[in-house]
């Protein structure tokens, strides 16, 4: 009788152990956001998108009751890659960590996804801007969610060259992420009959722009394009109002988030056009999750704040409904999954990792029009997935065949 | 006409600008040198120094309505207050220790400065605006030189003259100087020399609240503003020589220049050219180009 018990119950652990295994790994998801909590990013990713995804677990706890459980470690990699990569290496091999997040800093983002496909991990990118992730970078196990140098590139030095801005001037932050940015600006502005004069290259981060703003001006162009990002794009709208640029030229910030806007004041920055994939004020959708986010953070969030909601949730329900944390079958399950949440419309990740959702074409208003904190923007178009992002038939990524 | 491919018109309005960010570094490391040359510490908390005097004239526009030339007067002595607080419960400590000590603790202070107002005011910083007297600019011919950043250059070159007169021409700066080689002496000639020696840490964090008062108009008043200046300060200070008043302003305002130049020919090294001259000094006059002992 004894030993009958004690088989029946060796059989059911058994069979709860081997169930167990074909489901998620020790019955937890660990989410990591790897993001820059303490510097020049900070406002526009960092600590907000900690917030994002831990209301993104919240919210798929309650909505979805799911049989494992969620949990999330954070750190900060300070925008430096080898700090980044030995983090994520610790938490893949050590510390059992199923996805990579966030990664602001595109140098961050490009040495994080190598990780990842040796590890076999996923990395989830929402910060980080350069197009590279998605052409010679790609891999299998990266998607880039939230936008790339090409979306808002494409977005703002169209609608400003086809608006008459045909002569161009880039001031580049000089790094991978500033490179980019203006390369793809470049084949814009040539691609709608514009020319572009020359450019002058910063050092990343830098303070004091006086003296390319100066080259800038004498170089006769009609548009000052700005290809950096966060502080140095803050200072050089700042610096160029000083040296009274703006009567004779116009500035296009071709990276550009809300914090920005909130930090220069709208009397700095009304009438620039940028392109940004998400705003908190489009609709009663966007409102709603927002204010929700505004109670936590205190401010409104950037698109990489909500980027990193979406992905974040995406990517748990994709779990649940492949039944396990394996890499190949979650990456499946998102890629057969259209994204429709209040953060992208008309969303899918393509075969090169690209997730493709409608882009939005901003433009400052003047103080006068603003009529209530964070009121920032008028959408001037919704760009269409479509047409936003690179297409496929020009990417360079290995992944895809042509 | 043209110098090395680049118009001579072009070649002044970056020199000009080379001269204003010189001058900027001229008071700044003259507090630097007054801290270190007097005092023997290395007051690493300086860029927090500078920071605070940025964020008092903000705070101080915002919640007291106290205006620029206000501030220029009065974050100053904030700073300076601050630094007497420093100095007496935790500077004072350590004079008879290592100067790595005091190093460490002022860096320390910093980073705890940095911290508690990124916390408060997020990385992007505010904004503000330039006094109205000086908006607007003067059109020269090779370039358009904002009126706000002429006064830098005169409010900072007159400071640093003053500071350089008061210590080594006058009585008291005699006094400074020998209270800091020979304090017992001093001392027993019946001058308060603990007093002086505070005295002497305010004023040089006080330059550093006035450095970052004349700042905030240009670039983004925002918590970061001091660690991002801080080291090429110290390379100044260094080139300059440690202890030297007037190298350190001389230093300042040359590397602003050679920096304006690298800006023009070469502007992505224009970052690291002031640590590669560090390093040929360092090579060929330890002590600097002005300094005195090795």
């Amino acid at each position: 009788m004894k030993l009958k018990q004690i088989a029946q119950a060796t059989a059911l652990i058994v069979f709860l152990a081997g169930a167990a295994q074909a489901q998620v790994s020790d019955g937890t998801v660990k989410i990591g956001v790897l993001t820059d909590l303490s510097g020049v990013y900070s406002d526009v990713a960092g600590p907000g998108t900690v917030i994002a995804t831990q209301m993104a677990i919240d919210d798929f706890v309650a909505q979805e009751k799911p049989k494992f459980k969620v949990e999330m470690v954070s750190a900060d990699h300070q925008n430096k890659g080898d700090i980044a990569a030995n983090k994520a290496r610790e938490w893949f091999e050590k510390d059992k960590v199923d996805v990579v997040s966030e990664l602001v800093t595109t140098s961050v983002a490009l040495a994080v996804q190598k990780i990842a496909a040796d590890k076999n991990k996923i990395a989830l990118i929402s910060g980080a801007a350069s197009t590279a992730v998605t052409n010679e970078s790609c891999n299998n196990v990266t998607v880039h969610w939230t936008y790339d140098t090409y979306a808002v590139a494409n977005g703002t030095a169209k609608a400003v060259t086809q608006g008459g801005g045909k002569k161009w001037y880039f001031l580049t932050a000089d790094y991978a992420f500033g490179h980019a940015l203006e390369k793809d600006a470049t084949a814009v502005v040539k691609a709608n009959g514009g020319e572009v004069l020359g450019s002058v290259r910063h050092p990343f981060p830098g303070t004091d722009f006086s003296s390319f703003l100066l080259k800038a001006q004498a170089s006769g162009a009609q548009i000052i394009g700005l290809a950096n990002a966060g502080g140095d794009t803050i200072n050089s709208i700042k610096q160029a109002a000083e040296f009274g640029i703006n009567e004779t030229q116009s500035l296009a910030g071709l990276l550009m988030f809300i914090t920005d806007v909130h930090a220069l004041g709208l009397k700095a920055t009304q009438n620039m056009y940028l392109t940004e994939g998400f705003y908190w004020d489009f609709n009663e959708e966007t409102r709603a999750w927002s204010k929700r986010f505004f109670e936590k953070h205190k401010r409104m969030p950037t698109m990489v704040q909500a980027g990193q909601y979406s992905s974040i949730m995406h990517y748990l329900k994709a779990v649940k409904a492949s039944g396990t944390d394996d890499t190949a079958k979650v990456m499946t399950q998102m890629k057969k999954t259209p994204v429709n949440d209040f953060f992208a419309k008309n969303g899918s990740i393509r075969d090169d990792g690209r997730m493709v959702h409608d882009m939005y074409l901003l433009q400052v208003k003047k103080p006068a029009q603003s009529k209530s904190p964070w009121d920032y923007y008028t959408v001037k178009a919704v760009i269409p997935a479509a047409e936003a992002f690179q297409p496929l038939s020009k990417s360079s990524c290995p992944l895809i065949k042509k | 006409m043209e110098i090395f491919g680049i118009p001579v018109q072009a070649l002044m309005g970056q020199l000009l600008l080379g001269l204003i960010n010189g001058s900027f570094y001229a008071v700044l490391s003259l507090g630097l040198a007054i801290i270190f040359g007097l005092l023997n510490i290395i007051n690493f908390a300086h860029g927090a120094q500078y920071m605070l005097g940025a964020f008092a004239a903000l705070l101080g526009l915002q919640y007291l309505g106290v205006g620029y030339w206000g501030a220029l007067l009065l974050a100053p002595v904030v700073v300076g207050v601050l630094g007497v607080v420093i100095e007496k419960t935790m500077l004072r400590h350590l004079y008879k220790l290592d100067h790595l000590y005091g190093l460490l603790l002022t860096f320390g202070l910093a980073l705890v400065a940095e911290g508690v107002f990124k916390n408060l005011f997020g990385v992007s910083g505010e904004s503000y605006a330039v006094p109205e007297i000086l908006q607007g600019g003067i059109r020269l011919p090779f370039m358009y030189l904002p009126i706000y950043r002429a006064w830098v250059v005169v409010a900072a070159l007159a400071v640093c003259l003053a500071a350089w007169y008061t210590i080594e021409r006058t009585s008291l700066g005699a006094t400074l100087r020998a209270a800091t080689q020979r304090p017992d002496l001093v001392q027993a000639l019946g001058i308060n020399v603990p007093v002086m020696i505070t005295a002497t840490y305010a004023v040089g964090a006080a330059l550093a609240g006035f450095a970052g008062v004349l700042a905030a108009p240009i670039v983004q008043v925002n918590p970061v503003m001091g660690s991002n200046l801080i080291i090429v300060v110290f390379a100044v200070v260094v080139i300059g020589g440690m202890g030297s008043i007037l190298g350190s302003i001389v230093t300042g305002l040359g590397l602003g220049i050679i920096e304006g130049l690298t800006k023009v020919f070469y502007p992505e090294a224009s970052a690291v050219v002031i640590f590669l001259i560090m390093v040929l000094v360092l090579l060929v006059k330890p002590a600097g180009l002005f300094g005195k002992q090795a």
